[in-house]
C-alpha cells in the first residue's frame, strides 16, 4: 500500500461553492440560445456574462479595447445591469424560462482533470464578481465567450479615443454609454460598415473609413455609406493620431500607393475605431486544455470542434464567435444562435444519457468567397503599421515595446545600461536557431506581459514575428493563455475558504527535509541513503 | 582532449538546454572547448525559465561560489540577468520565525552574515509589509535574478564563444564503444562526442536508464502567480509565509508555493501548461505577506515541471556504466546555483575534479541501496483519478 505525500495535491479537497448541471459562459447570441434550448429541455442552466464590466477594468482595456470612451454611466453597475438586461429581450426570456442568469460575473479559469491536475475530481470554473472569487463545479459547459478586438499600433494609438470596434459597438448598443462623437474608422469590412451604420443611426458623425487594401472589403456596405456622405479612403493608413490629455483631436492619414506616396491629410475626429479584425476569445478553452488550431478563414486560432461543437475536453463545448468568426456570421447573429442550440442539444443528450461521445474534430468548412483570410488581412494591416511606425510607437502599450525592440529582441528599457545599451541577439539570429515562439519573445522583450494581458498586442506581435521570420501565421505557435484570464485584485482572487487539510500541509517548496541539510554534515558515506522516506 | 573536426558532433555534448546544461556548456566554451547543447524544445522552456529566481542556497557546497559569481554574471555573460543581491525572509508567526533558524545556521556555517530582524525592522525594509509581521531575517548575500533572461543570456554567451545549440532536437539514444559513449542519437541524426553531460531535468532519469544507470528522479508540477507592477521596494528578494518568489525589477510580484503534483514520466511537457485552482491559495498567502498590496491585480500564472531525487539533493557524478558520461540533476533547486554548478561540472569534465567545492554529497552511489519502490514509499505518485479507481475496481 503506497503512502500519500501529504505535501502533494493528492487527496486535497477543493472548496466548491455551487454546482451547475450545465454552465453557459457568455450571454451573446450563441450563449443565450444555448441556455434557452437547455432550459426548454428541462436542464438546469447557469448562464454567466461578465457584462457589465467593472469601470476600472474597462480602463485597462479589458476585455475589449475601450480606449477610455466609455461614458460616465458605466460607473453605476446596478444601473448598467438593467441597461444590459434590457438591451436583449432574450435575457428576460431566459430569466422567465428559469435560467439562472448572472450578469456582471466573469469566469477567469476553467479546470478539468488532466496530467498535472489529476487531483481534481471533475470540471470546475473560477468565477468572480470583482470583489470575491469562488469555484463552481459543473457537469457540462458551453463556452460562448465571443470575440474581442485586435490592436494595431501607430503613433499616438495610446491616446484616449483610440479603441476597438467590439468595444465601440458594445458601449453603443449594450451599455448605451459611448462617448465618441466624430469617428474615424480603420477598416472597411463588415465589422467596420456594420458599426458605422449603427453609429450614424445613433447620431454620431463618421469622418471616414480608412482601408489599407486597394478596394473596400465590404463593397456593398461601403457603397451605402458613401451614399450617405462617408468617404472610404483605400490604400491609406493612419500615420499618427494627434491629441492631448482628453484624447484624440485628429488623425494624420497617409496614402500608401506609389503615385501619391507620402500624400498626407489631417482629419479632425475625437475617436479612432480599429476595425481591422477580430479574434475569437479562446482564453478559457486554452486554459482548459482544449485542442486549438489555426483556421485562416475562421479568424485564426479556434478550438477544434466536432459537428456538435464538442471540444477535445469531454463535457466542454464551444459555440458562437469564440468557435470561429467569418463575415456572414458577423452580419447575421442567427448563425451563432444556431451553433448555441446545436451545442446545447448535444450537451443535454450527454447529460441525459450520462455518457460522453468521443471527440473527433470535424474537417474545417470550405471557405466561401465572402470569408476573409485572416492571414491576408492581418498581414496587410501589420505591414502598413510597420511602414508608419516610429520609435515612439509601442505595439505593447503596457510594457512600451516598439518595433525595433521586437526585431532586436531587446531587453526592456529599465535594463538599459550606460549609453542606453541593451545587448541581445536579434530576431533573425534567434530564428536561425529554430522556430521562434511568441512566448519566448514575450519573456525577453515583455511584449504582451502587461496588465491588459496582451489583449491589444497579441495578434500584431505575432504577425510582426511571422512577417520578420518569413513564417506563415498558421505556423506560428499559439502563445499561451494563463488563468486568471481577467486581472483580479489579490484580495478578490484570494481563497477565503481554505480547507484545513490544505492549510496544515502547505509548504513553501516540496517539504523534503533532507534537501536543506547543510552539506558539511553529510560526508559522502553518511550521505549514502539507506532508504528512509 | 582532442578537438573534434567532425562538425556533426563536438568534443563535449550537453543534453538539456536548461540553466545547468547551458551554464556547463558556457563554462566549457570559455575554456576553449568545442561544445554543443542538444535541447528537445527551446532553451529554458522547462523549470529553468519558470521558477522563483532565487539565489539563496545556504545548504549547498556551491553556495559560496554562487554568491561570488552572481554579482559578476551580467558582465561575464554580456547580457542582463536582472540579478539583484540581498534577501529578506518575513515571518508572520513565532512558528515561522523558528523555521528560519536552519537557514540562519547554514548561512553562518558557510561564513556569511545573517541578521535577525524584529517587526519594526522588517517593516522598515519592506514597504508592503503590514502589522501582522512577527519578524524576519536579513541576508546580505543571496538574491534573485530573472530566470528566462538568464537562460537566454547563457545561450547567447555560449554562442558568442562558438558553442552550438541545437533546439527542437530530442536525444533518443546513445552509441557505445566499450565503456564509453561515442555518439548521441537524436531526432536530427547522430552526433559524436568525447564527453557527454546529461542535464536534462525531468528526463535525466530516462536518459541514464538507456545507459544502464539509474539516476532516481521523479517529476512534479508547481506553479506561481504574477501581479501587475508596483513601485519597486528597496529589496526585491522578499519572501516568507511559506511562499517563495520576488518582486521583479519591473515591479511585478511573482510568488509560488503549496502543493505540488507528482507526475508520470511521460507527462513532462503536457503537464507544464495548466494553471490550477491553487493559484487562489497562493494569492491568499501573498495578501497576508503584503497586506498593502491587497488591491494589486493578479494578471498571470505559470506552472513548471521539476524533478527531485529521493533525498532532494543534487546528483553530479560520472555514471558507473559509462566512464565519459556525467549526469547532473539539481533536484528542484537548480536556477540560483547555476553559475557555480556549470563551473563545477566543467571542471569535472576537464580535470576530473572540482577545485572549489566538495561535491561528495552529490554522488550517485548514495542511492546504491535504494528500494525499487522508493516512489511508492514516499507517496511520490500522481493522484489516483476516477479512471484509476474504476480500473482497480
Amino acid at each position: 500500500m503506497a503512502r500519500l505525500d501529504e505535501r502533494s495535491t493528492a487527496g486535497k479537497p477543493l472548496p466548491v461553492r455551487e454546482h451547475a448541471r450545465l454552465l453557459v459562459i457568455g450571454a451573446g447570441p450563441a450563449g443565450l440560445s444555448a441556455a434557452l434550448e437547455a432550459a426548454r429541455r428541462g436542464v438546469a442552466v447557469v448562464l454567466v456574462d461578465e457584462h457589465p464590466v467593472d469601470h476600472a477594468l474597462m480602463g485597462l482595456d479589458v476585455p475589449f479595447h475601450f480606449g477610455q470612451r466609455m461614458g460616465g454611466a458605466v460607473r453605476n453597475k446596478s444601473r448598467m445591469i438593467e441597461t444590459i438586461a434590457a438591451a436583449d429581450e432574450r435575457i428576460a426570456e431566459a430569466f422567465e424560462a428559469g435560467v439562472d442568469v448572472r450578469l456582471g460575473i466573469s469566469v477567469w479559469g476553467l479546470f478539468s482533470p488532466r496530467p498535472g491536475l489529476r487531483w481534481l475530481r471533475g470540471h470546475v470554473a473560477g468565477l468572480s464578481d470583482g470583489e470575491s472569487s469562488w469555484f463552481l463545479s459543473f457537469d457540462a459547459a458551453i463556452v460562448a465567450t465571443g470575440r474581442r478586438d485586435v490592436g494595431l499600433a501607430f503613433a499616438g494609438w495610446e491616446l484616449p479615443g483610440v479603441m476597438g470596434v467590439t468595444a465601440a459597438s458594445t458601449l453603443l448598443q449594450r451599455y448605451e454609454a459611448f462617448d465618441g462623437r466624430a469617428l474615424t474608422i480603420l477598416g472597411s469590412g463588415v465589422e467596420a460598415t456594420g458599426f458605422a451604420k449603427a453609429a450614424l443611426a445613433a447620431g454620431r458623425e463618421i469622418v471616414a473609413l480608412i482601408e489599407v487594401g486597394e478596394t473596400p472589403r465590404d463593397p456593398a456596405g461601403c457603397a451605402e455609406l458613401a451614399e450617405r456622405g462617408v468617404p472610404v479612403l483605400t490604400q491609406t493608413m493612419i500615420a499618427r493620431a494627434i491629441g492631448g490629455h482628453d484624447g484624440v483631436e485628429s488623425v494624420l492619414v497617409r496614402r500608401l500607393d506609389g503615385d501619391a506616396a507620402d500624400a498626407r491629410e489631417e482629419l479632425a475626429c475625437d475617436t479612432v475605431v480599429l476595425a481591422t479584425g477580430a479574434a475569437p476569445v479562446i482564453e478559457l478553452l486554452d486554459v482548459a486544455g482544449a485542442e486549438i488550431g489555426f483556421v485562416p478563414h475562421r479568424g485564426g486560432y479556434v478550438p477544434l470542434l466536432d459537428a456538435d461543437g464538442r471540444t477535445s475536453v469531454a463535457g466542454l463545448f464551444a459555440a458562437g464567435d469564440c468557435a470561429g468568426i467569418w463575415s456572414d456570421k458577423t452580419v447575421d447573429p442567427a448563425i451563432a444562435a444556431a451553433e448555441g442550440v446545436r451545442s446545447a442539444s448535444a450537451a443535454c443528450d450527454e447529460l441525459a444519457g450520462g455518457t460522453t461521445t468521443m471527440w473527433q474534430p470535424a474537417p474545417a468548412a470550405e471557405p466561401s468567397p465572402a470569408d476573409e483570410d485572416v492571414e491576408d488581412v492581418r498581414s496587410a494591416w501589420v505591414a502598413a503599421a510597420m511602414t508608419v511606425a516610429d520609435a515612439g510607437t509601442h505595439l505593447c502599450q503596457c510594457e512600451e515595446v516598439n518595433l525595433a525592440d521586437l526585431l532586436g529582441v531587446r531587453p526592456p528599457r529599465y535594463l538599459s545600461g550606460k549609453d542606453g545599451e541593451r545587448n541581445s541577439h536579434d530576431l533573425a539570429a534567434l530564428a536561425a536557431d529554430g522556430q521562434v515562439s511568441q512566448d519566448q519573445i514575450k519573456r525577453l522583450t515583455r511584449a504582451g506581459m502587461g496588465p491588459c494581458q496582451g489583449r491589444r498586442c497579441r495578434e500584431q506581435v505575432g504577425a510582426v514575428l511571422a512577417k520578420a521570420t518569413g513564417t506563415p501565421l498558421a505556423r506560428m505557435p499559439l502563445p499561451s493563455h494563463r488563468a486568471p484570464v481577467r486581472p483580479l485584485p489579490l484580495s478578490a482572487f484570494a481563497e477565503d475558504h481554505e480547507p484545513d487539510l490544505l492549510a496544515r500541509n502547505w509548504e513553501g517548496w516540496f517539504g523534503i527535509a533532507s534537501q536543506w541539510e547543510p552539506f558539511w554534515t553529510l560526508s559522502s558515506d553518511a550521505a549514502s541513503t539507506e532508504d528512509r522516506p | 582532449m582532442t578537438a573534434s573536426h567532425d562538425r556533426k558532433g563536438a568534443d563535449v555534448i550537453v543534453v538539456g538546454g536548461g540553466v545547468t546544461g547551458l551554464s556547463t556548456a558556457w563554462w566549457l566554451a570559455r575554456a576553449g572547448v568545442d561544445v554543443m547543447v542538444i535541447e528537445k524544445g527551446i532553451v529554458g522552456w522547462g523549470a529553468s525559465g519558470r521558477n522563483g529566481g532565487g539565489a539563496t542556497h545556504h545548504q549547498s557546497p556551491l553556495f559560496a561560489e554562487e554568491q561570488r559569481l552572481w554579482p559578476l554574471m551580467d558582465e561575464l555573460l554580456g547580457y542582463p540577468t536582472e540579478y539583484q543581491p540581498k534577501r529578506v525572509r518575513m515571518a508572520l508567526s513565532d512558528a515561522q520565525m523558528d523555521e528560519f533558524r536552519i537557514g540562519v545556521d547554514n548561512t553562518r556555517g558557510q561564513g556569511f552574515p545573517a541578521e535577525w530582524l524584529d517587526a519594526a525592522q522588517v517593516r522598515e525594509m519592506v514597504p508592503l509589509a503590514g502589522d501582522n509581521v512577527r519578524g524576519g531575517v536579513y541576508y546580505e548575500r543571496g538574491g534573485h535574478a530573472n530566470p528566462q533572461r538568464t537562460v537566454q543570456a547563457y545561450a547567447w554567451a555560449l554562442q558568442d564563444l562558438g558553442g552550438r545549440i541545437l533546439q527542437h532536437t530530442a536525444a533518443t539514444g546513445f552509441e557505445r564503444r566499450g565503456d564509453r559513449i561515442v555518439a548521441v542519437e537524436t531526432s536530427a541524426g547522430s552526433f559524436s562526442c568525447n564527453t557527454l553531460v546529461l542535464a536534462a531535468g525531468p528526463q535525466t532519469g530516462i536518459l541514464t536508464a538507456l545507459l544502464d544507470s539509474e539516476v532516481p528522479v521523479t517529476p512534479a508540477r508547481a506553479e506561481m502567480i504574477v501581479t501587475e507592477p508596483l513601485p519597486l521596494m528597496p529589496i526585491g528578494g522578499v519572501d516568507g509565509n511559506h511562499l517563495y518568489g520576488r518582486q521583479t525589477l519591473r515591479g511585478n510580484l511573482a510568488y509560488g508555493g503549496g502543493p505540488h503534483e507528482w507526475l508520470r514520466p511521460e507527462d513532462d511537457g503536457v503537464a507544464a501548461r495548466p494553471s490550477s485552482p491553487l493559484a487562489r491559495n497562493v494569492a491568499k498567502r501573498l495578501v497576508e505577506l503584503f497586506p498593502k498590496a491587497a488591491h494589486i491585480r493578479v494578471i498571470r500564472s505559470w506552472a513548471g515541471v521539476i524533478e527531485n531525487t529521493p533525498d532532494g539533493r543534487p546528483v553530479i557524478d560520472r555514471l558507473p556504466t559509462a566512464g565519459n558520461v556525467i549526469a547532473a540533476t539539481m533536484s528542484s533547486v537548480g536556477f540560483g546555483l547555476s553559475p557555480a554548478t556549470g563551473r563545477a561540472i566543467s571542471q569535472l569534465v576537464l580535470d576530473g575534479r572540482c577545485d572549489f567545492a566538495d561535491l561528495s554529497s552529490f554522488r550517485l552511489s548514495r542511492f546504491g541501496n535504494l528500494s525499487p519502490d522508493w516512489r511508492e514509499e514516499r507517496g511520490w505518485l500522481p493522484p489516483q483519478t476516477d479512471d484509476d479507481d474504476a480500473r482497480a475496481a
